[in-house]
């Protein structure tokens, strides 16, 4: 097992900002190769696009980066984005009430988040395993439910929410900001944050010096529904309507932004700051490709090259893992 | 060898999954109109062939303690490569020949990232399903390919020696699969891969040349499945196959293949697919949605896991 994995933020972080000003360099080529190869990609609009689109991408991400610290995997993130939309979209058009959408939609993805938990924790099921069959009933569920429908046509009130601004900044970007600070503070600085990281480096350690390590997994995997419930309101608010599949393709991407932000399936390594720039590299590699003209049939392709060459480098760059 | 097939902890295990069957077998006999008629039956049977090609050798993975997410998005790149061809040249034998090339070419590189760059199956194959399904939308620019020679239609929809075509070619599948890993020196390697991997390195068998023929068996299997389903669709099809590796794992699951320590049982497998079979023909005479169908099939396997997990726990 790697030593490197005791959970005092500073030995975490030294090698993580090397690491961490890689990608940014990398964000900063693509960038720079975007911007000479189309003269769309530089104006202020495309570029708040592609915070925006970052910023939801964030959202699914940032949840999920807090299973895999703990070596976990969370394949339902789509089909909870699904259905929590769904519920909620329905809701609001039938009462007008956003309020009532944004309750059901965080408690459709918490509770689903909480199952997956206690199927980890209690029951030790794999976890690719348990969120893989919970992605299955979720999809059961919606598509059972809207039976080919769409909602669509929210209040202006509630889709300040994907387009609205506040300060001259767009709102989902500065949810990203707020979220990514809180969940920095609460990964780096909390005890129940640095015990997540003690989990992923070595669960029977982490149980022998008393972290509850049942409680924390059940705690991640909540919070992985609940910011898949959150990214489900953004979405809804962004696009306006929702229907079946709405977040059939979105698991890939999340997934992909996680490992391109450093975060290692073995566990004990992710940061959030990471996954923010791995969300920002994908989008903007598939911000290019749209402004370059290559079909979106070309994105699913690209992000399984991305997640294999990802966890390639995670294992044989340098940190290579008995 | 053939004891390995019939030991007693496996065969234990056969009164509950056919009993799970029988009862679903009376139960919609008893609900569902018509669900007895020869017809029907029949129809489960031809309906299942697709779903025995990818059973089969995903049995063969989890017994080497691995996963294949990609065989759906594989069988639909095979499906429209083959139509593909079979449309621009005419000849299917062609066609055949590149839908298992593929097929197996791509099983090949999820072995490979497997044995060698060590990713874990399940995001190995994850981002190979990403792969193949965007190369299959690519290929077919997301359209479906018709004009498909009825000589393609014949695999399906054919009869020799007045029976089906698909349901000689299942029978034959698993009487050759079942040969093979329980009368070869490779299927012994299959077990021994799952069971205890170090003891097949120390007896000076290469271990990771085996694990990349099982995935290539898989993707091949993928590959056939496709020409079945192109053959009954009657077009090649870029989304055909989507969660069809999700049945493909219910139908491993259900058939008493341990997802841990490689305990597989092909003859489970075979009832497993049956019982999947059944249940989606059955609800479907219900006039119960897919969609809640692939529901109750979720539900199905996590309550395996479950009881697997509670036996694990009393011993």
């Amino acid at each position: 097992m790697s030593s490197a994995a005791a959970p005092t933020s500073r030995l975490v972080l030294a090698p993580e900002l090397v690491r961490l000003g890689v990608r940014l360099l990398a964000v900063i080529a693509i960038g720079v190769a975007l911007s000479l190869l189309s003269n769309a990609f530089l104006s202020p609009v495309n570029l708040l696009n592609v915070l925006r689109q970052a910023a939801l991408l964030f959202f699914m991400a940032s949840g999920l980066t807090l299973v895999v610290i703990t070596a976990g995997l969370d394949l339902s993130i789509g089909a909870t984005i699904g259905l929590a939309a769904c519920l909620a979209g329905t809701a609001i058009k039938a009462t007008d009430e956003p309020l009532l959408g944004v309750v059901i939609a965080l408690a459709v993805g918490g509770g689903v988040g909480l199952l997956n938990g206690l199927m980890v924790s209690l029951l030790r099921l794999p976890s690719f395993i348990a969120t893989y069959g919970m992605l299955w009933v979720l999809q059961g569920l919606t598509y059972t439910y809207m039976a080919g429908s769409t909602v669509y046509g929210f209040s202006p009130g509630f889709r300040l929410l994907g387009n609205g601004y506040l300060l001259g900044a767009p709102i989902p970007v500065l949810a990203m900001g707020l979220l990514l600070l809180i969940g920095t503070l609460f990964t780096q600085r909390s005890v129940w944050g640095q015990q997540i990281y003690a989990i992923g480096a070595n669960p029977i350690s982490a149980r022998l010096s008393g972290v509850p390590v049942k409680r924390r997994l059940v705690l991640v995997y909540t919070l992985s529904g609940v910011t898949a419930g959150f990214a489900a309101l953004v979405f809804l608010a962004r696009l306006n309507s929702a229907e079946a599949d709405v977040g059939g393709s979105l698991t890939l991407p999340a997934i992909a932004a996680v490992l391109i932000g450093g975060a290692s399936l073995f566990g004990g390594v992710g940061t959030l700051t990471g996954t923010f720039v791995g969300a920002l590299l994908l989008t903007l590699v598939l911000n290019g490709m749209n402004l370059l003209h290559i079909g979106a049939n070309w994105q699913p392709l690209v992000t399984g090259v991305i997640i294999i060459v990802a966890v390639g480098l995670d294992l044989h760059g340098g940190r290579r893992r008995a | 060898m053939t004891a390995l097939a019939l030991k007693p902890r496996r065969v234990l295990r056969a009164p509950g999954l056919l009993a799970i069957l029988a009862a679903i077998l009376v139960g919609f006999a008893l609900g569902a109109r018509d669900f007895t008629t020869a017809a029907n039956l029949t129809n489960i049977a031809l309906q299942s062939s697709v779903l025995l090609l990818l059973a089969l050798p995903m049995t063969f993975v989890v017994m080497t303690e691995g996963l294949d997410l990609s065989i759906g998005a594989v069988l639909s790149l095979a499906s429209v490569v083959l139509a593909q061809v079979v449309v621009a040249t005419g000849s299917v034998s062609l066609a055949v020949a590149a839908g298992l090339t593929v097929g197996a070419a791509l099983g090949a590189v999820n072995g490979i990232l497997i044995a060698f760059v060590r990713i874990p199956p399940f995001v190995a194959t994850l981002g190979m399903l990403g792969i193949a399904q965007g190369l299959a939308l690519i290929v077919s620019d997301g359209q479906s390919i018709t004009g498909i020679p009825p000589s393609v239609d014949f695999v399906y929809e054919g009869r020799v020696l007045g029976a089906p075509l698909p349901i000689l070619l299942m029978i034959a599948a698993y009487l050759l699969m079942h040969a093979l890993l329980y009368r070869t020196r490779f299927g012994t390697y299959v077990i021994a891969l799952g069971g205890n991997r170090e003891a097949l390195a120390l007896a000076g068998v290469n271990w990771r040349v085996m694990l990349i023929l099982v995935y290539a068996l898989a993707g091949a299997c993928a590959g056939f499945a496709g020409l079945l389903l192109t053959a009954r669709l009657n077009a090649g099809h870029p989304t055909a196959g989507v969660g069809m590796e999700f049945d493909a794992i219910a139908a491993v699951a259900l058939g008493g293949t341990s997802f841990e320590k490689g305990n597989g049982w092909l003859p489970g497998t075979l009832l497993g697919v049956l019982t999947i079979g059944v249940l989606h023909n059955g609800l479907n005479l219900l006039t119960i949605p897919s969609a809640l169908q692939v529901c109750c099939i979720g539900l199905l396997v996590i309550l395996i896991f479950l009881f697997e997990a509670l036996r694990k726990e009393t011993p």
